[in-house]
């Protein structure tokens, strides 16, 4: 397997040019190829979500595609989410106010699941939220924290507009 | 001078995390997050069997795979090659067994367990070296597998370890007043066997770690998934026949512990840093979750036959309990969690006698060590279900059967005599059991509950209750330590030698050192988990991080805090009762405009030019060890309504209270983090997680798609209620927390089921942990 390929990414506005192996994953990749190592691995089967991004803005999990299959996507990571260095997003914002994470080893995954269903539904319930929630595993939390932020990040998104 | 706690309230804040914008913002640096130049990376071949003698290893056409760079099986470590070493010796308890096997890093001749480690492979890329692994040749006789605990000790059975003769690994009996005099002269006996199986504790980060050998500067960097990193630091320089000066052992930000990163060493620590100085490169190996589930280790089961002596008014007189514990194929962690199991039996009620035997026993399965709750969830179902028994056989309330037998508040310290996993004498230190029962009923709508329950049953649905207590020995020695240090610039620095996994180290103590130094928690840097900066300690585990490590920064920085006033006196040339210490500056009581910064004062104390007075130590610095005579113990109650399925036995949490008490409390918002947590593992230990085996050893769910962690819509959200008893073990009062969300959460669901269901009235009782709907429907339905 040392064929390579030309694969050519926009990474949080950023483009990448790299030659790599077919089967390279998405999320290594990110994290060993162009060094963007907030996004995290949890379980390399699809399950955890950890390593959850947005693809052309849709929520997908960088462990179960290529790279290759992303040529000429635009990805964001958990590294775009904030406005500017030293700021945070009103999500992010949200996650630290309503102690949203404990180890911070899920929420890469987490915060960019929720920041696409807040997207899509601004005026979430709680049971809205625990089921835009559930293809996320934490091991920390208990989730409660986690749905009072996300909670709490929609109305603080409805009041500023 | 003045009361220092009282000039800046900064302990009991609900503050938000320090820590929290470098985790949101993906700047948190993680084990696998390390990238060096030239860096290798390893993987691992692992048994594929539970138990077999290998036979023959060919890696020939491994080493013809381009960018292989080394294959190591266990001949090639050569005098590298050592079992253990034994982490936690057994304490002294008279009378006892133990049998010591430690885990070896390269299996030799025979592999016991499914994913021991057989060979290890290092390459160029992890995509590489895993490719190679495939390339191995090996041939393996199998062996008979050792799983079932009655059949492992049934004599003549296969043994796991030849050169024993048996599969006992330790045999320990402990006792407390009279038993047979109590059972001679009690009116009620209660005997049943329960089944209690604990899971795997799936951190979300897997285990990891990166090692280089600076060739230069002739040191070892470590970066490992450890929750103790100072004693990995010792353990490699000792092996590695460095100094420990040449060694730097990292825990930087990890994924989650819950115990098992407590382990030490396993084979991967004690590998992967040889390879890093024979090759005099970096490298690196990430666990991926197949391994993790194997390589990892397990808390796993216990088969427990308990009785209860009771008077006619439900009174105990006195517990036996005879304990089988699976301890897997080795038992680097000693006697930890059947001691845990054997000592929280007692709970929190006065019991004046009490006989306990366990027997850990070998088994052809990974390795069992302490997972969040360590044994103590296996002794609380025991009891707590014997107590629901003895109600309904004294035709009692279940609440009121464990209300006449609280401890009482006067009866503190309050001793159970026998021998806890710290080796000193299980003792509450102290406690006030019945208001936490009454907060937990009210919560949770126990008056009224009768009446919902009729009701609901009238619409065919049906409800349960359950109420349960539990206690949880906490913040055990021996000892943690930390160093505070003013700097220039005003801000203060905190080291200490533990790891932090989530716990908001880096909030809580910051805290704990700003209430004595009267400046923003926010200004407070702290370090754990880094040799480099504090190299005494021994790790996170046993609920003790914010209490022992937490102590010892009280204690920094309570002697920072005189040097501090002592400084701005001589400066000031007034008395050091005229100052306080506020907003970063040291003032004149009354005259706030003359003050000097903490920043100033640090930078006077550490003089360029000119003379000091002998004995003078430089800078505003304080190191500080602190060690408990004993664990301090919290206490709490479980209480939730459930509502279960009668079709399908699905159930559903409609309520769920917990109402704790660990003492003075640092931040409430971190506490509350850490009980819902543990709910949530609770939760999955008693209805989701169950690791499955197969007759021949194979773990036949070892995938987060089929061993099932709780997710959003399985944990309930949670009311909390705080007593606050403080201890009196140490400085600020406070008792760990890490693990009573966990602990109760089976006895609970148990009580909660068979009451929805009133299984009771059927003649059946629920005496087993894990359930599941299909297992709750073979109970349920009488089938075994």
């Amino acid at each position: 397997m040392t064929q390579r390929v030309p694969v050519t990414l926009t990474v949080n506005g950023t483009e990448f040019r790299r030659e790599v192996e077919p089967r390279l994953l998405l999320s290594d990749f990110l994290r060993h190829e162009i060094r963007l190592s907030g996004t995290h691995v949890g379980c390399e089967h699809g399950v955890c979500g950890a390593c959850t991004i947005r693809l052309e803005g849709a929520p997908v999990r960088s462990c179960l595609i290529f790279a290759v299959q992303a040529d000429g996507m635009s990805i964001a990571t958990v590294e775009g989410l904030a406005p500017a260095r030293g700021q945070l997003s009103v999500l992010q914002q949200a996650f630290q106010d309503a102690h949203g994470l404990q180890c911070g080893y899920c929420t890469p995954g987490i915060l960019m699941t929720m920041s696409a269903f807040l997207e899509e539904n601004p005026t979430p319930s709680e049971d809205e939220v625990r089921h835009a929630l559930s293809g996320n595993l934490c091991r920390c939390t208990g989730y409660q924290h986690i749905v009072d932020a996300v909670l709490l990040a929609a109305r603080r998104l409805r009041e500023s507009v | 001078m003045m009361d220092a706690p009282r000039e800046t309230r900064q302990i009991g804040r609900p503050l938000t995390r320090n820590e929290d914008p470098r985790l949101l913002t993906g700047r948190a640096l993680f084990v696998d997050d390390v990238e060096l130049p030239r860096m290798l990376h390893a993987a691992f071949l692992r048994s594929p069997h539970a138990h077999a003698e290998i036979l023959s290893i060919d890696v020939s056409a491994v080493k013809a795979r381009p960018g292989v760079v080394a294959v190591i099986t266990a001949e090639d470590l050569g005098e590298y090659w050592q079992p253990g070493p034994l982490l936690v010796p057994p304490p002294p308890i008279a009378g006892m067994t133990f049998r010591q096997r430690c885990q070896v890093p390269l299996a030799k001749g025979v592999v016991r367990h499914l994913g021991e480690p057989i060979v290890m492979v290092v390459a160029e890329s992890r995509y590489v070296a895993e490719d190679a692994v495939g390339d191995i040749v090996l041939e393996f006789a199998t062996r008979p597998v050792l799983g079932d605990l009655e059949a492992a000790i049934v004599p003549g059975a296969p043994r796991v370890h030849e050169d024993l003769p048996d599969n006992i690994a330790a045999e320990v009996v402990q006792r407390k007043g009279d038993y047979a005099a109590a059972r001679a002269g009690a009116a009620h006996i209660i005997r049943r066997r329960f089944w209690y199986d604990h899971g795997a504790s799936m951190a979300m980060e897997t285990r990891g770690i990166v090692a280089d050998w600076d060739v230069k500067s002739d040191r070892l960097t470590v970066w490992d998934t450890t929750q103790a990193p100072v004693v990995i630091r010792n353990g490699l320089a000792a092996m590695l026949g460095l100094s420990e000066r040449q060694v730097r052992v990292i825990a930087p930000f990890i994924g989650g512990g819950f115990g098992p990163k407590m382990m030490m060493f396993y084979p991967e620590e004690v590998l992967i840093p040889w390879i890093a100085l024979r090759l005099e490169r970096p490298v690196k190996w990430i666990e991926d979750r197949l391994e993790h589930f194997v390589a990892t280790t397990h808390e796993r089961g216990q088969l427990h036959d308990a009785e209860l002596a009771l008077d006619g008014n439900g009174r105990i007189l006195g517990v036996r309990d005879e304990f089988l514990m699976d301890t897997g194929a080795y038992n680097p962690y000693g006697l930890t969690v059947p001691l845990n199991s054997q000592c929280t039996l007692l709970n929190c009620y006065d019991i004046p006698a009490y006989e306990s035997r366990f027997r850990a026993v070998y088994t052809n399965r990974t390795l069992v060590t302490p997972y969040r709750g360590a044994g103590r969830q296996h002794g609380i179902f025991v009891m707590e279900r014997l107590m629901d028994a003895a109600a309904r056989e004294l035709g009692l309330d279940r609440v009121e059967i464990r209300r006449r037998n609280l401890i009482p508040p006067d009866a503190f310290p309050y001793r159970n005599e026998i021998i806890y996993q710290d080796f000193a004498p299980l003792t509450y230190d102290s406690g006030n059991y019945g208001p936490i029962l009454d907060a937990a009923l009210d919560a949770i709508g126990h008056a009224g509950f009768a009446t919902e329950k009729a009701k609901a049953k009238a619409e065919g649905r049906h409800l349960g209750l359950g109420v349960v207590c539990y206690v949880e020995g906490t913040g055990i020695g021996p000892y943690e330590g930390a160093k505070v240090r003013v700097q220039t610039s005003g801000k203060v620095t905190l080291a200490t030698g533990i790891g932090t996994q989530g716990q908001g180290h880096f909030t809580a103590f910051a805290q704990v050192v700003a209430e004595q130094l009267g400046l923003d928690a926010r200004d407070v840097e702290v370090t754990t988990g880094d040799t480099d900066q504090f190299d005494w300690g021994v790790g996170t585990f046993a609920s003790r991080g914010a209490v022992v490590a937490g102590a010892a920064t009280h204690g920094a920085a309570v002697e920072v805090r005189k040097k501090v006033l002592k400084a701005a006196a001589e400066h000031f040339e007034c008395a050091e009762e005229d100052l306080v210490l506020d907003g970063g500056r040291v003032s004149i009581a009354g005259i706030p405009e003359r003050h000097i910064t903490l920043g100033a004062l640090a930078q006077k104390a550490n003089p360029l030019r000119g003379a000091v007075k002998p004995g003078t130590e430089p800078g505003l610095e304080a190191t500080s060890y602190f060690g408990p005579e004993m664990g301090a113990t919290a206490a709490g109650v479980h209480a939730m309504v459930i509502e279960v399925d009668a079709e399908t036995l699905r159930p559903a949490i409609l309520r769920y209270v917990v109402v704790h008490d660990c003492g003075t409390v640092l931040n409430p918002l971190i506490l509350a983090g850490q009980i819902q947590g543990g709910v949530a593992q609770g939760i999955g230990n008693a209805f989701f997680e169950e690791l499955t085996w197969s007759e021949d050893g194979q773990l036949l769910n070892a995938s987060l798609a089929d061993y099932l962690l709780p997710t959003a819509l399985d944990v309930p959200r949670m009311e909390l209620r705080h007593t606050v008893t403080p201890s009196p073990l140490n400085p600020l009062g406070t008792k760990g927390a890490g693990e009573g969300g966990a602990i109760p959460v089976g006895a609970l669901y148990a009580q909660a089921i068979e009451d929805a269901l009133d299984l009771p009235a059927r003649g059946i009782e629920i005496t087993e942990i894990p359930l599941s709907p299909s297992r709750l429907w073979e109970i349920v339905h009488g089938h075994d």
